[in-house]
């Protein structure tokens, strides 16, 4: 895979080593996410898809290699700066990640209290907007996460990571546990997001039909490394477990819309 | 500058311009409450404008919402811009914001607030009693089938609750007792009572002392666990699973508790009760010069029979009320981490509310028993 220009890389990963004890986890990972497309991070159960993208967020050192994100290194940010590179990313996490004890529209509002004070019809407003652009009825602002079904858990998480507009989004398993016509939504929600806000997305996935429906170019993780390409690359692939993830029953299904 | 406001002929010109994204939006605030608007027609132009998001976007609607409210006719020279018409579709399907129902202020409804509390109190006692119930129930069924004692759990809760308390209730009632005494002898020395101190010591360490700051550490440490554990289970729907799985949650979670402390907490007060004579006798021996044999002799002298076992007999006691409070509180755990902090908070003010309670109770009862 030639290098892409990095003026137009929002993430870059080189040499990427992760390791528990004795058990490796990434062994030289590369990757590179360009700016305003949805990439997709795809591999088996236990390959560390979520390891990489906690070790991209910053909450978790590498043994080794280094994380990029518009070519600023994170391992050599810290206090305010890395501060500053954090409000650039929106995160949401596998299980929603909504903090238990606020209301949804107090949850979107808490990234923007950190950076600074406005009144509170200013921020009630804004945490409208967002509750609005994720497709979130008006009034599940003042609920509360455990009164939402797991689709608005899905969609809150969303929204408190799009509150401060960053250009850059990272969703963990976004469509996970959504039955198929809720996913697509999400599906469409992302994708009239990423074109409307032009964001970037890295996005990790086991849902082949998100994957087919939103992705410019995915990352199979496999051998503790990353093979990266548009679709039509990867569908060519050789690798035995991308065969069979791609051509398996259930990766016919997914192409075929 | 992000807002420019001008009067020219009755036309009101406001200029948009830099950057107005999310990051800037205390100064966007600032900038479209303090515009200038009137005029019988306003024109908005925002070919100045550098990035625009969502926020920004929002502030722009806002800005068009102020112009609107002063009565004039809003236009844009030019395109409106791309983010804030995307915006405004937003709020076009249910264009009311939901403002949340104020309450009433508290002062105006003291019957509602009396009700509603009187109705929770009603509420937890109910639950209260049924919980009882239920330990008893299950109990019963356990002495029949012992096999459902759960013997491993039971050990295990003796382990945490009570061999790993043995340092910290042993240096605690070694303390307490030698400030008892300290202060005693301070008191006592007046009348030339010193050797009274022994008697003092003893008394209060064997009937009252040990076993009560035993219970208090217990339910710092103890209770507190046990909300906080059960209370976990509850958020991660462990407790629903086990009861999914046909498991009984009283028999699994609450019971074992329940007898681990029945077990560990007597044993702790003894030795409690030990590390107090102890701390007595070491402190009569330095500031009295009581020598250890007649430090013996005289506690023996102020021992009635039934000393140690009036302390020692409420130790189970004090353990079963600790426990319940404990897990019962981290059963009704729900939906959110501040319950859970909460809950953990309740069981343990309760649990040691209820053991000064249940001891005041004891100290009537052996008066009337001159046990």
């Amino acid at each position: 895979m030639a290098a892409a220009e990095p003026q137009t890389v929002s993430v870059r990963v080189r040499g990427l080593v992760n390791r528990f004890g004795t058990q490796v986890v990434h062994d030289g990972l590369d990757m590179d996410v360009r700016r305003g497309e949805v990439f997709g991070i795809v591999g088996g159960s236990g390959s560390g898809k979520s390891v990489l993208l906690r070790t991209i967020l910053g909450l978790q050192r590498p043994k080794a290699g280094s994380v990029e994100l518009d070519g600023r290194d994170l391992a050599g940010l810290h206090g305010a700066e890395l501060r500053k590179v954090k409000r650039g990313y929106g995160v949401t996490f596998q299980a929603g990640a909504l903090f238990s004890a606020l209301t949804v529209a107090q949850n979107i509002q808490l990234p923007i209290l950190e950076t600074c004070t406005l009144p509170a019809e200013v921020l009630d407003g804004l945490a409208d907007l967002k509750i609005r652009l994720v497709g979130l009825p008006p009034e599940a602002g003042a609920k509360f996460p455990a009164q939402l079904s797991g689709g608005m858990v899905k969609r809150a998480a969303l929204a408190r990571a799009l509150a401060l507009d960053p250009p850059l989004l990272f969703l963990d398993e976004p469509t996970a546990g959504l039955d198929p016509i809720a996913a697509a939504a999400f599906d469409e929600l992302l994708l009239f997001l990423q074109r409307t806000l032009r964001l970037t997305v890295v996005m990790v996935t086991h849902d082949l039909d998100t994957i087919y429906r939103t992705c410019n170019r995915v990352g199979v993780i496999v051998d503790r490394r990353m093979v990266c390409g548009t679709l039509d690359e990867i569908e060519r692939h050789e690798h035995p477990w991308i065969r069979e993830y791609f051509h398996g029953a259930r990766g016919r299904a997914g192409r075929r819309q | 500058m992000l807002i420019e406001s001008r009067l020219v002929d009755g036309v009101r010109r406001i200029a948009v311009g830099g950057d107005w994204v999310a990051a800037a939006a205390p100064d966007l605030d600032a900038a479209v409450a303090g515009c200038e608007t009137g005029g019988e027609r306003t024109l908005l132009d925002g070919s100045g404008l550098g990035s625009l998001d969502l926020t920004g976007a929002w502030f722009l609607r806002r800005l068009e919402g102020r112009v609107a409210a002063g009565g004039a006719a809003c236009e844009w020279r030019g395109a409106r811009p791309e983010a804030l018409a995307f915006t405004a579709t937003l709020f076009e399907a249910s264009p009311a914001s939901p403002s949340a129902p104020v309450p009433r202020p508290v002062a105006d409804r003291p019957l509602d607030l009396l009700g509603r509390w009187t109705v929770r109190r009603g509420t937890q006692i109910h639950d209260a009693l049924e919980f009882l119930g239920r330990i008893y129930y299950v109990f019963g069924g356990a002495v029949v089938r012992p096999s459902r004692l759960r013997a491993k759990s039971v050990v295990r809760h003796v382990y945490e609750t009570g061999l790993q308390a043995v340092p910290i209730v042993a240096l605690i009632a070694f303390l307490i007792s030698v400030i008892v005494a300290y202060i005693g002898a301070q008191e006592l020395r007046q009348f030339g009572g010193d050797v009274f101190v022994v008697d003092l010591v003893t008394v209060s360490v064997l009937r009252e002392l040990g076993v009560l700051l035993t219970a208090i550490i217990v339910a710092g440490r103890s209770g507190s666990a046990f909300a906080a554990e059960i209370g976990v289970m509850r958020l991660n729907e462990e407790v629903d699973a086990l009861r999914a799985i046909g498991m009984n949650v009283v028999e699994v979670l609450v019971l074992p508790r329940i007898l681990g402390l029945m077990i560990a907490l007597p044993l702790l007060t003894v030795l409690a009760d030990a590390m107090g004579l102890a701390g007595g006798a070491v402190l009569s021996w330095l500031l009295l010069d009581i020598p250890f044999n007649q430090f013996m002799v005289r506690m023996q002298d102020a021992m009635a029979p039934t000393t140690f076992w009036a302390g020692l007999l409420k130790a189970p006691v004090f353990a079963f009320v600790i426990a319940m409070v404990g897990t019962f509180r981290g059963i009704q755990v729900r939906d959110s981490s501040r319950e859970l902090g909460r809950l953990t908070t309740v069981a343990v003010v309760e649990s040691i509310f209820l053991v000064l309670f249940v001891d005041a109770v004891f100290a009537v009862a052996y008066w009337e028993f001159d046990f």
